[in-house]
């Protein structure tokens, strides 16, 4: 391990702590000690809301279930849009015009739709992991090189086979990157859904919930954590892609 | 009848970039059942266009391409084709690529897993059943690939310079075995190539091609017992005899590509 690396983060909590002690005011910035004893009593209950680590499964949970839904819409129809010109065109302007409206965008839409409550959230997680999962599966299927294809087809492949067995495979690296991107930002949606209004529970609840009590020691905790979540998720799918997509390189 | 293929007054023009290019041109020959027949011209004559076009792969412009009497109108497994190009599936390993054919075509693991180790042996690849085409040289993918075409055990087999990236030893190893597979099996094979002498070693007939738009400028039928002398007498004199009648068509190919990049065009 490169030892460099740590200098500037300790600079960093060291000109934090000093800043701390000398302002002497925790409603502006809390001393170091008092947010780490915050994130190591992750099971004690926090201002009555429940602890940190059960705000945490529940943004968690918020954001899998937004995210599978969003790659369970997203993939199949990035594949269907990537392989056959007809879905292409059918579904590309509608695609072209919502992509580049934000996610907080489609709040009070969600809200006037959904309420306020457990399905506006998982909307809004939804379209925000939606769009990067779409495009990188389409971008997957239309990079497949067209010899691969017709290697199949003189092999005897139908369009059946050569779907299956070629063009999702092939596209497979570039899927999981969108996946990456968009758990990234389902994941920052989750936690900005999580701090409108009528929310109860949750990292994103937590900190605004914190901050209305000026316990800013529970909200750079809750930013911490939210932080190394965010971390977890973008490496842990970056070792898979790494891991079991190395062949990847082969394919110009 | 005695032909497997019927190329027929075949043209293929591309476009590209608004430019026509005539690749083939008003070509015809025919192959006959068991018959190993390869063609030789300048780069860029159309050769690999030929071999998409029997494969199905490409259209001709005009003109028609029988098989079995029957007009081919798209690929299928009877013409297997050996790419000029690196082809291997990159996810797969050499096994799961040789047996990729005999998997579309259902043929149980046990016994498809059994015939491609056996062409993997054939080309002399035992071993490398696990290794991934990333950790392979660009000859030994090519050879992958030959097993691929081979297993599947197709009618005809189209070959593209399968042996291009070849050292000398593997080459002559790999044309012997070629030679068995096609005497043994009853295969057609076309072959294209750019050694004059690969084609005299191996075939029963060689075409020459003509500088673009390719044409038949001549077709030499080989009259020497198998397996062939590559220094005997007649070897020699027929390997002479295409390199004279190649010589201007590569000549003109390489001022073709002269004048077209001084903006005189061709
Ligand atoms: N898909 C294509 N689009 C445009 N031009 C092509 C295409 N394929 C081949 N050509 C052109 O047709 C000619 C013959 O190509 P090819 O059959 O690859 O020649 P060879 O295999 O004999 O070297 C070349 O001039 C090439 O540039
Ligand atoms: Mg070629």
């Amino acid at each position: 391990m490169n030892l460099r690396k740590f200098i500037a983060p300790l600079l960093g909590l060291a000109l934090w702590e000093l800043l701390a002690l000398w302002l002497n005011n925790p409603v502006v910035l809390p001393p170091v000690e008092e947010v780490i004893k915050v994130l190591i009593n992750p099971q004690i209950s926090i201002l009555g809301t429940g602890t940190l680590l059960d705000n945490t499964l529940v943004s968690i949970k918020r954001v899998l279930s937004g995210f599978i839904l969003a790659g369970a819409v997203g993939v199949p129809l990035g594949i269907l849009m990537g392989y056959y010109p007809l879905v292409m065109d059918l579904f590309d302007i509608i695609i072209e015009l919502l992509r580049p409206i934000p996610p907080l965008a489609w709040v009070p839409l969600a809200l006037a739709w959904f309420g306020m409550g457990e399905t506006s959230m998982l909307f809004i997680i939804f379209i925000g992991a939606f769009f990067p999962i779409l495009l990188n599966t389409i971008a997957g299927v239309k990079g497949v090189p067209k010899i691969l294809i017709e290697t199949a087809q003189t092999l005897g492949a139908k369009e059946k086979d050569i779907l299956l067995k070629v063009v999702i495979p092939a596209s497979l690296p570039s899927i999981l990157t969108g996946l990456r991107i968009g758990a990234g930002i389902a994941w920052m949606c989750v936690v900005a859904a999580e701090m409108l209004p009528g929310s109860s529970a949750g990292l994103g609840y937590l900190i605004m919930y914190a901050y209305s009590l000026s316990r800013m020691d529970v909200v750079i905790a809750c930013m911490i954590v939210i932080g190394i979540i965010g971390l977890i998720l973008d490496r842990g799918l970056r070792y898979i892609e790494d891991r079991y997509f190395k062949w990847r390189y082969l394919i110009k | 009848m005695e032909n497997i293929l019927e190329i027929r007054n075949v043209s293929k023009k591309f476009v590209s970039n608004n430019r026509e290019i005539l690749a083939v041109d008003n070509l015809t020959f025919d192959v006959k059942y068991n018959e190993f027949l390869s063609i030789v011209g300048p780069s860029g004559c159309g050769k690999s266009t030929v071999l998409r076009m029997i494969a199905g792969l490409e259209k001709p412009t005009s003109g028609e391409i029988l098989m079995e009497g029957r007009r081919i109108e798209g690929p299928g497994a009877e013409r297997g084709l050996v790419f000029q190009q690196y082809t291997l599936l990159p996810w797969r390993n050499v096994l799961d690529n040789v047996a990729f054919g005999l998997e579309i075509r259902g043929v149980p693991k046990k016994e498809r897993y059994e015939i491609a180790r056996r062409f993997i042996k054939m080309i002399g690849m035992e071993g490398f059943e696990e290794a991934y085409p990333y950790e392979l040289s660009g000859g030994m993918q090519q050879r992958v690939a030959i097993a691929r075409t081979l297993a599947n055990d197709p009618k005809v087999v189209l070959m593209d310079e399968p042996f291009a990236a070849l050292d000398v030893q593997t080459r002559a190893i790999l044309q012997h075995e070629l030679l068995k597979i096609w005497e043994k099996e009853k295969k057609t094979v076309v072959f294209v190539t750019h050694s004059v002498e690969e084609a005299v070693y191996l075939s029963d007939r060689v075409i020459v091609m003509t500088a673009r738009p390719g044409r038949i400028k001549d077709i030499i039928p080989i009259d020497l017992p198998r397996p062939r002398k590559r220094d005997s007498l007649e070897f020699i004199e027929y390997r002479k005899r295409i390199v004279n009648i190649l010589k201007d068509e590569v000549l003109k190919s390489y001022n073709m590509y002269r004048y077209a990049k001084n903006g005189i065009g061709c």
